[in-house]
């Protein structure tokens, strides 16, 4: 499925710091019972964002007009466990471009690759910054930078490279995705296959 | 070039490397469910485009499905209709299909080596995490997002950079009472959820030549709990056994021919690793998790960790003890339960109903336990009945249920409810994983065995 490319994203950001979120907390089962890919922002981090009848929960971060944006920044190891990619879509449906975490989970850190929602991995002392800064002013604004590679804070300017391979930058500068290209090499792997017996 | 099992596998099934980028792989079998499969056949249909090697992709229905009264309409409208979707792709692609209620339905990956799907040496993915499981026959197998299975089923390639190596190496001999999945859970305890985040683990030494083919499932299932893209064992004399005559595995000369590939799956002595590990057997208790993650696990008789004692944010620690209702430095020994759970991909076989039968004979379930025995396949549910463990398990007071995925992620109507605490021998122990609210305790089938019938925490060694 194609997405919108993704250039220089400035905006606010959503700050969740607790490590370990797994995508049962970003879309638990019960909500993955659909054959399109809709609706699913409704039930991002369902558990914790509403209680059992419903109700919203106040203290959760989702709930507080306080902060929003496009940027959602989260704890240590984001995105371990299932390989939903229902977790990606519900980050990205909610209006979630981009997810600044210290480290990420391989197969969430793809599944946001396909679907065009950039994992920004930083250190843990800037990542720490950041927390402190949304923190601190609540619509500070944080530049993504993917051309450059850079992430920064606007009002200080402190700012950190991070990684990306050239081949999904790519990709994600022109809304490219992976079957774009092997369809592009069809030959090349129907003659590998043709050596490779089922 | 000294070369470790992983790259002899992965190296041999590269179409083409992109400089700083992935490489295009391609895939020799992939299974679909009815969970992760249904948006990417449409988009296929989207892209007009159909699927290049149908016969390579195998479908069964197992994440949500009912395990009781199979054979009757699927209530949930919105699970009927995933199932139906299924079905319908599979016919409409010419994908071999076993839905529910067909013989040989089960979960994706206990139906895949039993029938010879899975083999040694291939590339195998499914977009489930615990496609691991397969790496036990020495195959590179991981799980993948829906917009990678799309990809499968277009081109049968996916784009993966390739990952760093780990060795896991444990020697020694296991005690009584301690299982694969004790020692799977032990090393995941060790290395934290996300220790083997960016490598493929291969496991070696005497423990894991010895386990059984069933046992070495459990321990590659349980790789990307720590974070790993899948774990894998170099095949054996075992592992030919265990494949031969099944129905998708070779035969004759095709079978000759694939024997002296797997003959070459090993890794060359000095072959070199990221990155090594090595522990003893006699380290391995029976263990149990505590927390919210796989990775916060302990042997059953220690107590509860200090957040001082172990890595991590103090904060997120707490949090987790907290919805627990557990606290520091308490035993876990002796805690009351509620649920216990046989089945999932991870001790859904029949290896491991024959443990918690063994245990449970002679005794009876406890009156407060609610015990949901669900075997991974129509397979394995014969087999309990042939070896005649049901007889065994209704004398004490359990009852079997049908194959399916069940409360390992609770999408059906298999849920622990708010508060309620479960004796697990699924793989994760995550907030609400088994239901909303729930509480989950992941263990051996032994320690569920000795916990179903005692109604708390018991070490299944004072048992015997």
């Amino acid at each position: 499925m194609a997405y919108d490319p993704f250039k220089v994203l400035k905006s606010t950001a959503v700050p969740l710091p607790i490590e370990n979120v797994d995508t049962d907390q970003i879309i638990p089962a019960r909500f993955l019972k659909a054959t399109e890919r809709v609706g699913f922002g409704d039930n991002l981090f369902r558990d914790w964002r509403y209680h059992q009848d419903d109700t919203p929960k106040a203290d959760f971060v989702l709930n507080d007009a306080t902060f929003s944006g496009k940027i959602l920044v989260g704890g240590k190891n984001f995105g371990s466990g299932s390989s939903r990619e229902h977790a990606a879509w519900a980050v990205y449906d909610y209006g979630f471009r981009c997810v600044v975490s210290s480290f990420f989970a391989d197969i969430f850190r793809n599944n946001c690759l396909n679907i065009g929602v950039l994992p920004v991995q930083v250190s843990e002392a800037f990542l720490a910054n950041l927390f402190a800064a949304i923190e601190a002013v609540p619509k500070t604004e944080i530049i993504v930078d993917l051309p450059q590679q850079k992430i920064t804070l606007s009002a200080t300017g402190a700012s950190e490279h991070f990684d990306i391979n050239d081949y999904k930058k790519e990709n994600m500068l022109n809304g490219y995705d992976d079957i774009d290209y092997l369809t592009n090499i069809k030959s090349e792997i129907e003659n590998f296959a043709a050596q490779t017996p089922l | 070039m000294k070369k470790t099992l992983f790259d002899k596998v992965w190296d041999s099934h590269v179409v083409r490397s992109i400089n700083n980028g992935p490489d295009v792989l391609f895939i020799d079998r992939h299974m679909v469910h009815e969970v992760t499969s249904p948006v990417a056949f449409l988009g296929l249909k989207n892209r007009g485009i159909n699927v290049l090697y149908p016969n390579r992709t195998f479908a069964t229905a197992d994440h949500n499905t009912p395990t009781i009264n199979q054979h009757l309409p699927v209530a949930d409208p919105l699970s009927a209709n995933q199932l139906k979707a299924l079905e319908e792709n599979s016919k409409a692609h010419g994908i071999s299909y076993w839905g529910l209620g067909h013989k040989k339905n089960g979960i994706v990956h206990v139906v895949g080596p039993e029938y010879g799907i899975t083999q040694p040496g291939a590339t195998i993915v499914c977009g489930d995490s615990h496609t691991s499981t397969h790496g036990a026959f020495g195959a590179i197998a991981f799980g993948i997002g829906t917009s990678e299975v799309e990809m499968v089923l277009a081109t049968q390639c996916i784009m993966q950079p390739k990952p760093k190596k780990m060795r896991i190496t444990i020697d020694g001999q296991l005690s009584k009472g301690v299982t694969p999945k004790d020692v799977a859970l032990f090393i995941i305890s060790k290395l934290s959820t996300s220790g083997a985040t960016g490598y493929f683990v291969e496991y070696a030494g005497e423990v894991f030549r010895e386990l059984s083919m069933e046992g070495r499932m459990t321990v590659c299932n349980l790789s990307i709990e720590m974070g790993a893209r899948g774990g894998m064992i170099a095949p054996d004399e075992k592992t030919f056994e265990y494949i031969k005559g099944r129905e998708f595995t070779p035969e004759g000369t095709a079978w000759d021919a694939a024997k002296k590939y797997w003959d070459t799956l090993y890794t060359d002595e000095g072959a070199v690793f990221d990155k090594e590990l090595h522990y003893t057997a006699d380290e391995i208790e029976p263990m149990i998790t505590f927390g919210t993650n796989p990775g916060m696990g302990m042997s059953i008789s220690k107590k509860i960790p200090t957040a001082a004692e172990v890595e991590g944010a103090a904060t997120t620690y707490k949090k987790s003890l907290d919805y627990m209702g557990y606290d520091e430095g308490q035993d876990m020994l002796g805690k009351t339960i509620d649920f216990v759970f046989l089945g999932s991909c991870t001790n859904g076989r029949i290896e491991d109903f024959r443990a918690f039968t063994q245990l449970v004979k002679g005794r009876q379930k406890a009156a407060h336990v609610t015990a949901w025995l669900v075997p991974g396949s129509h397979k394995v549910m014969d087999a309990i009945k042939e070896e005649g463990l049901l007889d065994i398990l209704h004398e004490s007071g359990f009852e079997l249920r049908e194959p399916g995925c069940s409360a390992c992620l609770a999408m059906n109507d298999d849920k622990v409810p708010a508060g309620k605490y479960a004796v697990s021998t699924s793989n994760r122990n995550f907030e609400g994983r088994q239901g909303p609210g729930s509480r989950t305790l992941l263990a051996s089938p032994l320690v569920a065995a000795a916990a179903a019938v005692t109604g708390k925490v018991t070490d299944p060694r004072t048992l015997y």
